[in-house]
């Protein structure tokens, strides 16, 4: 829709600010189970939203009908004054005019679907080449995707943004007994990341099998390594959901809590969130407010410095908006999201920091995870007991849980060897799978909670 | 409008089918405390499957003008397609449900917005500090489906849901509580909601530690959803059985859990926001048992998964609102209560613990039937007593044991989310604790 049709919708309002959302999606899905293609399809999405400010309270309407966008303002507008009872906190931003094309050669809507298909074909042929594998599912979706940002500050920010998420999970069975794993990989819509990982997905489906055989964990404390993989998914649940102003603005508990200047860590955690940082699943110029991405140190050398903030939460606290308003899609209003989170490298290496354990466990991949806020929880897809500072008998795969605070300070060594996790898509809010990248070295923390059996 | 996709779709194709889906909700949401935001969310979707040279095409949109594109995407991607292995359904007799009240559509915005004040001050007039977000929301949504059979199905459903979370802290300490309940009519009482949310901040005033070890577990209804349905919704799954990755596929007719169990899936309950006359196939709905008293009953299946494995389709068909093609997926479970009281199934344990929320459960090995999640609430017992929340424990154990041995299963049942459940004590669960 052009600009000035939409200048035109939100002009001529009684709102304290006002911002349109379009956006037109192409998809493409492919998915099998088993040796067979179960799903073939390239849906197209295309709809809207409006936000509305009026006396602190907010007005949304979603819809996939793009006419009649001056009544669909309207209607926020007036749902925003049902609900507003106080006074802004909405600073104005001077107005950003941008278009953000997509990066050339990186449109996965520009390549053919038999192509698409073809790679996946191999993946899943090398799957079942493997003995004792049970089942298998293969899930691709990319998305090609534009986006208009309007508001009434005189914005107008048209950006291209693609995706790419490959999911292969093998399932193998013994009686009873059945163990799966999973390799998920993702891009900012550059095919390539997801080409040339044949070999991967034989080692995904070898392991399936290999778990059959492997003891559980038994459950309690342990010294724990994680490796760059899972690491970065423990940064984003136990670290990461607490730096979301929006869980912090309006509570004053946690305003004590999540206060800056505190300590965290030890001198070697630094951890840091943004959108900015190029190339990876997270990326991109401007937030869902129109407001450019950043580099955020949350942690710098064991203390808090920073958090994600959506402009209304920068506002309440006093900060900088730092560009983490995202929404899922036109069906949602933006929220406080992480973008790319990680750990910074230091200088241990592996093999050092395993040495002095003399029975321990260590953790790779990742399965899921969650967090309290004062509580994290995590599933590695792979772990090993690691015994006399040497990796040794693979077990079943095991659920890492501790309090956040806790945990952070008993991070005692972290690695060199950053490496960042593309494959996942974090939930909150309803609005879940966001696109997200994170990572970290190799760390290792002194006592972690291990569920086993 | 969908008649006329059809007709096209059919000069391309042996048999085509389209579903369209609309879908309104007005959520009024409460932030710390204070109303926040008010949401009007319109959407639809339709959707075009055919089959062409014996193969399914796919195609979907959210733009009503799109015929001709949906026809053309189905067709072109239908060379790709699995082989069907389904006759669409002709026309049906679909049972009259009770799941629509035309009071919801017109239900005051005022009045939403007071019930959620009012039961976020109910539950801070006993504990000032909780900070509450809380939803009260209503929905509309319209379904209508044509084949190439004849086959012809049109319903609408409403629902009316109130949620409430609240966060407590002290220090580093952090308790959630909160409780919610859905339903086709509008919510006019919550008050039992704020006493559920109220009983949970009581219980939890005081802090209790366990050691590790196997102890009984009661699971309160939400800890039974929490806890142990993904892995039983997961084993019978159609899909999951023909995969052979199910440890009940093999199973039907066996006792493989404790006669106490016996749970159903039931698409026609009145009232109920996942009730319906058909699934999203056009199949009409009905019960379906899955454990009789510990005996493995039937699968749920949608029309392919069913003619890949020589079975019928139970009506479970399910498009994930709209977009996607059918997978077979619950409706409605029913865990059929049985005859002690959540205090009597306390009373009989010497130690143990009572599990209200889990957290990260089903992140393990869902398909083996294990779970693992840190207790986010839950309370120890000791001689029969509740004595305080235990917090930095883990509850891990795998439904196929855990569900043979069960202690008792409760008098009481209640709704939480798709399931109406009562308290299920356990034995034997593996406890991980801190020290």
């Amino acid at each position: 829709m052009d600009r000035d049709r939409i200048a035109e919708a939100l002009a001529g309002h009684d709102a304290e600010y006002i911002e349109v959302r379009l956006e037109q999606t192409d998809c493409t899905r492919v998915q099998y189970r088993g040796r067979d293609l179960e799903d073939i399809s390239q849906p197209i999405s295309a709809g809207g939203c409006v936000r509305a400010l009026v006396k602190g309270g907010w007005g949304f309407v979603s819809f996939n009908d793009l006419d009649n966008l001056w009544e669909k303002a309207d209607l926020a507008v007036k749902q925003a004054k049902l609900v507003g009872r106080q006074e802004s906190t909405y600073p104005p931003r001077a107005p950003v005019v941008d278009l953000v094309e997509g990066e050339p050669g990186k449109d996965p809507s520009r390549l053919a679907l038999a192509d698409k298909k073809r790679l996946l074909d191999e993946y899943n042929e090398v799957l079942w080449e493997i003995p004792r594998i049970e089942t298998s599912t293969i899930a691709y979706r990319d998305r090609s995707r534009t986006l208009t940002f309007a508001n009434s500050e005189g914005s107008y920010i048209v950006q291209q943004d693609d995706d790419i998420a490959l999911r292969v999970g093998a399932v193998a069975r013994d009686g009873g007994d059945v163990q799966q794993v999973g390799l998920s990989v993702g891009s900012r819509g550059d095919f390539v990341e997801i080409q040339g990982l044949h070999q991967q997905v034989r080692e995904t489906a070898q392991r399936a099998v290999d778990l059959l055989d492997a003891p559980h964990a038994r459950s309690g404390e342990y010294c724990v390594v994680l490796d760059p993989v899972l690491a970065g998914v423990f940064t984003h649940e136990a670290f990461g959901h607490l730096s979301e102003a929006d869980f912090t603005f309006e509570n004053d508990r946690m305003r004590e809590i999540m206060g800056l200047g505190r300590r965290f860590g030890a001198a070697n955690l630094n951890i840091v969130d943004g959108a900015s940082v190029p190339g990876l699943r997270g990326s991109y110029k401007y937030d869902d407010e129109g407001v450019p991405s950043t580099r955020t140190y949350l942690i710098k050398e064991g203390i808090l410095v920073g958090r994600l903030h959506s402009r209304e939460t920068a506002a309440k606290m006093g900060e900088t908006a730092t560009g983490n308003a995202r929404a899922i899609d036109y069906h949602h209003p933006p929220i406080v999201r992480m973008t790319n989170t990680f750990i910074e490298p230091r200088d241990v290496s592996f093999e050092d920091m395993i040495s002095g354990i003399t029975e321990g466990i260590y953790a790779k991949n990742w399965y899921g995870g969650m967090t309290s806020m004062e509580m994290f929880t995590f599933s590695a897809g792979e772990a090993y007991m690691i015994r006399n500072g040497r990796v040794a008998e693979l077990l079943r795969p095991v659920v890492l849980t501790g309090n956040v605070f806790e945990t952070l300070e008993n991070i005692d060594a972290v690695g060199n060897d950053l490496d960042m996790n593309q494959g996942g898509g974090c939930g909150k809010g309803g609005q879940s799978p966001l696109p997200v990248s994170n990572g970290s070295p190799h760390i290792r923390i002194r006592r972690c909670l291990v569920g086993g059996k | 409008m969908i008649e006329e996709i059809l007709a096209l779709a059919i000069q391309h194709s042996e048999h085509a089918e389209v579903f369209e889906v609309v879908f309104e909700q007005t959520p009024v949401v409460f932030e710390a405390n204070r109303l926040k935001q008010l949401h009007t969310s319109q959407a639809r979707s339709v959707a075009l499957r055919l089959v062409r040279q014996g193969r399914i095409g796919f195609a979907t949109t959210t733009r009503v003008e799109d015929g001709a594109s949906l026809v053309d995407r189905a067709v072109a991607v239908s060379q790709f397609g699995a082989l069907a292995r389904f006759d669409l359904p002709s026309l049906q007799a679909y049972p009259e449900l009770d799941i629509y009240d035309g009071s919801v559509e017109a239900y005051d915005i005022e009045r939403m917005i007071a019930l959620g004040e009012s039961l976020i001050s109910s539950v801070r007039r006993h504990t000032p500090d909780l900070l509450c977000d809380a939803v009260v929301s209503k929905s509309m949504a319209t379904l209508r489906l044509a084949n190439s059979r004849g086959g012809k199905a049109e319903f609408q459903r409403t629902s009316f849901g109130v949620s409430l979370e609240g966060n407590l802290i002290r220090d580093t300490d952090m308790l959630f509580v909160g409780d919610g309940e859905t339903s086709c009519t509008p919510l006019e009482d919550v008050a039992w909601l704020g006493d559920s949310i109220i009983r949970q901040l009581e219980l939890a005033k005081r802090l209790a530690t366990v050691s590790g070890g196997k102890l009984p577990v009661v699971f309160t209804p939400h800890g039974v959803v929490a806890a142990l349905i993904a892995p039983l919704a997961t084993a019978f799954n159609g899909k999951v059985v023909l995969q052979g990755a199910s440890p009940l596929g093999t199973r039907r007719g066996d006792k493989v859990f404790d006669e106490k169990l016996s749970l159903r899936d039931d698409a026609t309950l009145p009232g109920r926001p996942r009730s319906r006359p058909c699934d999203d196939e056009g199949v009409p709905s009905r019960i379906t048992p899955l454990i009789m008293r510990g005996v493995v009953g039937d699968f749920l299946y949608d029309l392919q998964t069913a003619g890949l494995s020589g079975a019928e389709s139970t009506g479970s068909a399910d498009r994930g609102g709209g977009g996607a093609l059918p997978q077979p997926a619950i409706s409605s479970l029913v865990v059929e209560p049985g005859d002690r009281s959540f205090e009597e199934m306390v009373a009989d344990m010497d130690e143990g613990l009572v599990v209200e929320q889990l957290m990260g459960a089903s992140q393990t090995n869902v398909l083996g039937g294990e779970f693992s999640g840190n207790v986010l609430l839950g309370y120890k017992v000791e001689r029969g007593e509740i004595v305080g929340r235990v917090k930095d424990t883990v509850v891990s154990g795998n439904v196929y044991e855990v569900l043979a041995n069960i202690v008792a299963v409760g008098g009481e049942a209640r709704w939480v989310g798709a399931v109406s459940t009562p308290a299920i004590c356990c034995a034997g669960l593996t406890v991980g604790s801190k020290g």
